[in-house]
């Protein structure tokens, strides 16, 4: 689950983390007001998107005037911002962050994550600040220092430092970067961040630190212990099916072909989809429908991949391990009578009682076909998504 | 030999008594894995599906010999659980609970870095010899004692390997799901080194999917290590950056770990690759004749 930046910034002050002055508005007159209550001679204002690439998209602007904030704001609240990282639809602006213009003598970046391969926590700081990091990965990979945390004691200020030194920064500004660090790292494990990120972090005139920008992605596992942080979800900026499904406990993602899919377990639900492109098909998406799959499931599973008007036909795939194909066979003839399909189906049905789910679905007198095996499958699919298009 | 569990393991339950371990540990014994009892903190002393239930896991790794133990407690006590099977000296962990924070599987992985157990998951359908012992989630019935290792970071497509093995004949030695998780036990790598160890073997068919390096790592010590034929399949070609595709660890990030760079490295390494999933069973076969 992702924060935004406003939000992840208000994380940042109760950790004292320095953050420029600033207050989020969702109308005009709310921007106006942040004016008048933050005081200050300039002012940017910044869309709040879950999405990076704010600046190139038109979503970021520095304001010498109330008025060009409250413009701003207009033109900002309600709209679409298309970024470098959205689609071509972009994210809906439901709320801007108004701050205070800051002084900017260097800008930094400053990362931390949970790194798989080593399975430590890692911290990666660059004096590439403010630009593209996996752009500067590549490039300049020199400019990007890396260090791991132990998790028998976790970051000692060492390390910290150690960064500090290697970020060419001087006097105060070494205790200051020390400091946030160590809160920062705090942050990361309190709250089960997955990902926080300042880009960038600046260097003031008087020696501050200061996050600029602060992204922060929580673990969606630990969501159960992080109840504050799991209300600030916002759903309108995930894709409208996903939240959907997400409400039955499906995993479900828009892609952009015609071929929906349905198919339990995760590995097997990418392998369909990869196994539709190898037929010449595009798959409109991925579905795991899980291993507790129900009739209801099902139908609902059915419900999410129709509310897609690209769909022409739909491919479902299951391995009946410890589910019944029998019983997955009912749900699906109970799903079509009830939804109405009105797109050719093709059935894949493996394991525990395969033949009488098969003949279930033959003898439900529904536009289902029943296919032998993977390719065939695949093949029937390719098909009538063709046959229709 | 198989590699792992055998016949001669003896396996408890952790989460006997809920709906989830009752039904799988009746599903071992059934298969007729030698199984021995099971934990539920407070329920010591009362017997379940005919075997005796323990406090500790301590206390049935005494009384029972057990040296593996499957793990179905809910994700906020999974920590927990392996932590406390590890301190009892547990050989094999297989945890298959899902859904464990990741902070929680570093801390996990940091302690049992000092111990000499093999964590296999979480998020995984657990590990089978068949014939012999069943730890975990998947269908008994499919699998046939034979020649195959296989190891997989996903349920169902191991499913699929193991059907399709069986369908033609070959049989598996023992299958191995490691996972989908990013922070997990068993990598690759490690079940590579016991498959090539294992007179059984004759074939490996290792199942990847996108998101990290373990396939490029695995692609390197299969070159360097593994004298047996490998095919492998690497799940995610048409999976888009950045979404997190139902496994918290399968996602492709800063463009690293897509399934063509697993491809790659894999045929560079002289591995024998399958593009389609439905083509894991006929490859090996052809490769071991």
């Amino acid at each position: 689950m992702n924060l935004h930046e406003y939000q992840a910034k208000q994380l940042f002050a109760e950790y004292k983390i320095p953050v420029p002055a600033g207050l989020p508005a969702h109308t005009p007159e709310e921007a106006l007001n942040a004016v008048r209550e933050l005081g200050g001679e300039a002012w940017v204002i910044k869309a709040q998107v879950h999405a990076g690439g704010r600046g190139k998209g038109g979503g970021v602007h520095m304001c010498g005037t109330p008025d060009a904030v409250h413009d701003q704001a207009e033109r900002l609240l309600g709209s679409q911002l298309v970024t470098p990282q959205t689609d071509v639809e972009g994210l809906p602006v439901n709320t801007v962050l108004v701050e205070q213009a800051s002084d900017i003598q260097r800008e930094l970046y400053l990362g931390m994550l949970v790194d798989r391969q080593n399975e430590r926590i890692a911290i990666m700081a660059s004096v590439a600040g403010g630009m593209d990091i996996e752009a500067v990965a590549a490039e300049t990979p020199e400019q990007i220092q890396t260090i791991l945390v132990d998790q028998a004691v976790g970051l000692q200020p060492y390390q910290a430092r150690q960064l500090a030194f290697g970020l060419a920064l001087q006097g105060a500004q070494i205790g200051g970067f020390t400091r946030l660090l160590m809160s920062l790292y705090r942050l990361f494990t309190d709250k089960d961040a997955s990902l926080v990120e300042i880009n960038p972090l600046i260097v003031t005139a008087e020696d501050q630190l200061v996050a600029l920008d602060a992204k922060i992605n929580l673990d969606d596992n630990a969501l159960y212990r992080q109840q504050s942080l799991a209300e600030l979800r916002d759903p309108s900026q995930v894709d409208e099916r996903e939240h959907a499904a997400a409400q039955f406990e499906l995993n479900y993602i828009a892609l952009d072909g015609n071929i929906g899919c349905m198919v339990n377990g995760a590995g097997l639900a990418m392998a369909t989809m990869d196994l539709i492109k190898l037929h010449g098909g595009e798959p409109a998406n991925f579905l795991d429908v899980g291993g507790g799959t129900t009739a209801e499931r099902v139908a609902e599973a059915f419900k999410i991949i129709l509310s897609d008007p690209g769909v022409k036909a739909i491919l479902v795939n299951i391995f009946g391990g410890i589910v019944r194909c029998d019983l997955i066979a009912e749900g699906i003839v109970s799903a079509v009578r009830e939804v109405g399909s009105g797109v050719a189906v093709v059935v894949r049905l493996e394991g525990t009682n395969v033949d009488q789910g098969r003949a279930i679905l033959e003898q439900s007198g529904l536009d289902i076909s029943s296919a032998n095996g993977l390719t065939e499958a695949a093949m029937m699919v390719v098909n009538a998504a063709e046959g229709v298009a | 030999m198989s590699v792992l569990v055998n016949k001669e393991t003896r396996v408890i339950c952790q989460g006997f008594t809920g709906k989830q371990g009752s039904f799988h540990s009746e599903q071992a014994i059934a298969y007729g894995t030698r199984f021995v009892g099971g934990v539920t903190p407070g329920k010591g002393g009362q017997q379940h599906l005919d075997r005796p239930v323990f406090d500790t896991v301590a206390e049935a790794v005494e009384e029972t010999g057990a040296d593996a133990s499957m793990i179905y407690v809910p994700a906020p006590f999974a920590m927990d659980a392996i932590l406390e099977a590890a301190d009892a000296g547990i050989r094999v962990i297989v945890c298959i609970t899902e859904g464990i924070p990741v902070l929680d599987m570093l801390r996990v992985k940091a302690v049992l870095a000092q111990k000499n157990t093999r964590l296999i998951g979480p998020n995984c359908p657990g590990i089978i010899t068949p014939g012999e012992c069943k730890i975990g989630i998947m269908p008994g019935a499919i699998h046939l004692p034979g020649r195959i290792g296989i190891v997989s970071r996903s349920g169902t497509l191991t499913y699929e390997a193991v059907h399709q093995t069986t369908e033609n004949g070959l049989g598996q030695s023992t299958c191995i799901g490691i996972g989908g998780d990013p922070i997990h036990g068993m990598e690759f790598i490690d079940c590579l080194e016991l498959f090539e160890q294992d007179e059984q073997t004759e074939g490996i068919v290792l199942v990847g999917e996108i998101g990290g390096q373990a396939e490029e790592q695995a692609a390197q010590y299969i070159h360097d290590h593994v004298s047996k034929p490998v095919v492998a399949y690497i799940a995610g070609v048409t999976a888009p950056a950045g979404k997190r595709m139902g496994h918290a660890g399968a996602i492709i990030s800063g463009g690293r770990g897509t399934a063509e760079e697993k491809f790659s490295a894999m045929k560079e390494s002289g591995v024998a690759i399958v593009r389609s999933p439905a083509h894991m069973g006929n490859r090996i076969k052809s490769l071991l004749s």
